[in-house]
């Protein structure tokens, strides 16, 4: 059986047991969606009064804004497994459980759970994503609509491998450390902004060490046509976005150190 | 004497609280890079239009997130989570037995709960902006000094009523929670509303002017706007004192109406488990 066919198993058996109990999960799907359209009352409330930033128009940024959001909500629903990995894995012992199965670990986590109540931030960023869509009036080329799928799924794996590094860091402290949401939830809220209007220090931790810029800001630079403020070359936005997934090679590395360190507990 | 067994469980919860030094951490390293994103935002934005906001200028904006980042903790995003707990599983049945007054009793956890979590993060936030920020030359962006010396005791006033007014609305919440037996709904609500109406997502004077006179009327803008506002000098006159007075209305308001739900939730109290 391949991977991709187990992994719609858990998947499907997710679905069928959150549907168990549809009052809760539209309860907590409207939640999520209640909470992130909050968000976007303040950014609307800042292009309200002070009308631009840095050259940005509001629809520019809401582009980002509903694009990022989309892409975390899809991780988020996808990587709770990572989420609760060191209270629910390590502490209790559970994870040798999932290491005497003859499948990969990280394949068994991804089908920990999928968070159907993410929906309502998905549906939310996409509402905002098509609005600005409608402002902009982009001409649309194949390589638009290539590089747009290609930072898709390259965020996509950034996002992963910032959970994966979560877990990872839960063989040494057993604990799920909020600071990882610094990356996560923080990363969201640093990339619905461009990244010119932040100074040099935070700007080159979201370009060098955080690809987030990689993966959300320049490819959309070059969907919406603009030249980049900072000079970086035209090109850049189109391939950019391979860096997601060479962090998340590099998480998948390190998650495999903290695998040969892992040493059981629990009864 | 009366006020004795409330004030034990107060500060029984608010020192347990100081010791979970992992979760104090965890809360700076997030409150700094909130700090540091917002004010960079923020900048951008006055830049683009100097004069767009003359209610508070960039100067007074840079010490009010500040201030309310540090005060993060204070926001009333939940009902009690001990008391959902208890409802689930059916100990506030202890509660109910204890020869106290369960409103006070769960208000004083509550205040607890607040301040517990705040204390660690004004003690690691504060000294950041107002020490180190100067110190490596990048005063422009520290936390500024009150106005007066008055703003200041003012201030602390008003943010002793901010306490209060958020300390009710959480166990006005944790009432909605024993009646209904589900905190899902009522915590969605909460969490909602408090980022928005409290100022934490955007300060309360920078939304637009004809929202102003709803906004600073409702209640959540006690919690800790009405300080910063009088701390960075946003208020200033008579209006400081009317601002007082509307705190202390919610606080009796918040009380009143959560006293009385909480009086016919428990009427109907059903306790589970076994």
């Amino acid at each position: 059986m391949n991977a991709l066919r187990l992994y719609g198993h858990y998947a499907a058996a997710s679905v069928r047991a959150q549907l168990q109990y549809p009052g809760s999960l539209l309860t907590t799907a409207g939640g999520q969606l209640a909470a992130t359209a909050i968000t976007f009352l303040g950014l609307w409330a800042r292009f309200d009064r002070f009308g631009q930033i840095a050259g940005f128009r509001m629809a520019e940024v809401a582009l980002f804004y509903g694009f990022v959001n989309v892409v975390f909500a899809v991780a988020d629903s996808i990587t709770r497994g990572f989420d609760v990995f060191g209270p629910e894995y390590v502490q209790s012992g559970q994870f040798v459980r999932l290491v005497v199965r003859p499948r990969g670990l990280l394949l068994q986590l991804f089908g920990h759970e999928l968070r159907l109540s993410r929906l309502g931030r998905v549906a939310q960023g996409a509402v905002v994503f098509a609005w600005a869509l409608t402002q902009l009036e982009l001409a649309w080329t194949p390589a638009d609509v290539a590089t747009l799928l290609f930072a898709f799924s390259g965020a996509l794996a950034m996002f992963c491998g910032v959970l994966v590094l979560q877990a990872t860091l839960a063989f040494w402290t057993l604990e799920s450390l909020e600071v990882m949401n610094v990356l996560s939830h923080g990363g969201v809220e640093a990339s619905q902004y461009p990244v010119s209007v932040y100074r040099p220090w935070l700007r080159n931790l979201l370009r060098y060490v955080l690809p987030l810029a990689a993966v959300t800001y320049y490819p959309l630079l070059s969907v919406l046509g603009r030249v980049d403020p900072l000079g970086a070359p035209a090109w850049v936005g189109r391939l950019s976005p391979a860096l997601g997934f060479v962090f998340f090679g590099l998480t998948a590395l390190l998650w495999r150190v903290g695998v040969r360190h892992y040493t059981s507990t629990g009864s | 004497m009366a006020i004795a067994s409330y004030a034990a469980p107060f500060s029984v919860r608010f020192q347990r609280l100081l010791t979970y030094r992992a979760a104090a951490f965890a809360g700076f390293v997030a409150r700094c890079w909130w700090c540091s994103l917002k004010l960079m935002i923020f900048d951008a934005f006055y830049t683009s239009a100097p004069n767009a906001s003359p209610a508070l200028s960039l100067a007074q904006t840079i010490s009010y997130i500040w201030l309310a980042q540090a005060l993060f903790s204070l926001l009333p995003f939940c009902a009690d989570p001990e008391v959902t707990a208890a409802v689930r599983d059916g100990s506030v049945a202890y509660d109910r037995l204890r020869p106290v007054d369960t409103y006070t009793y769960w208000f004083a956890r509550a205040a607890a709960w607040l301040l517990g979590r705040t204390a660690p993060q004004l003690v690691l936030v504060l000294p950041l902006s107002v020490v180190v920020l100067p110190a490596i030359g990048l005063g422009a962006w520290a936390l500024a000094p009150p106005v007066s010396l008055v703003a200041f005791a003012t201030m602390l006033l008003s943010l002793a009523l901010g306490v209060s007014v958020a300390a009710a609305t959480m166990t006005l919440a944790s009432a909605f929670v024993v009646r209904s037996g589900d905190d899902r709904g009522v915590n969605a609500l909460m969490l909602t509303l408090a980022f928005v109406l409290t100022g934490s997502e955007l300060p309360l004077l920078l939304f637009p002017d004809w929202a102003r006179t709803f906004l600073l009327l409702q209640p959540f803008a006690g919690v800790f706007d009405t300080p910063l506002r009088i701390y960075c000098g946003a208020l200033q006159g008579h209006a400081i004192v009317y601002a007082l007075a509307l705190q202390v209305f919610w606080v009796f308001a918040l009380v009143v109406l959560g006293r009385r739900l909480l009086a016919s939730a428990l009427l109907h109290l059903e306790v589970q488990g076994g």
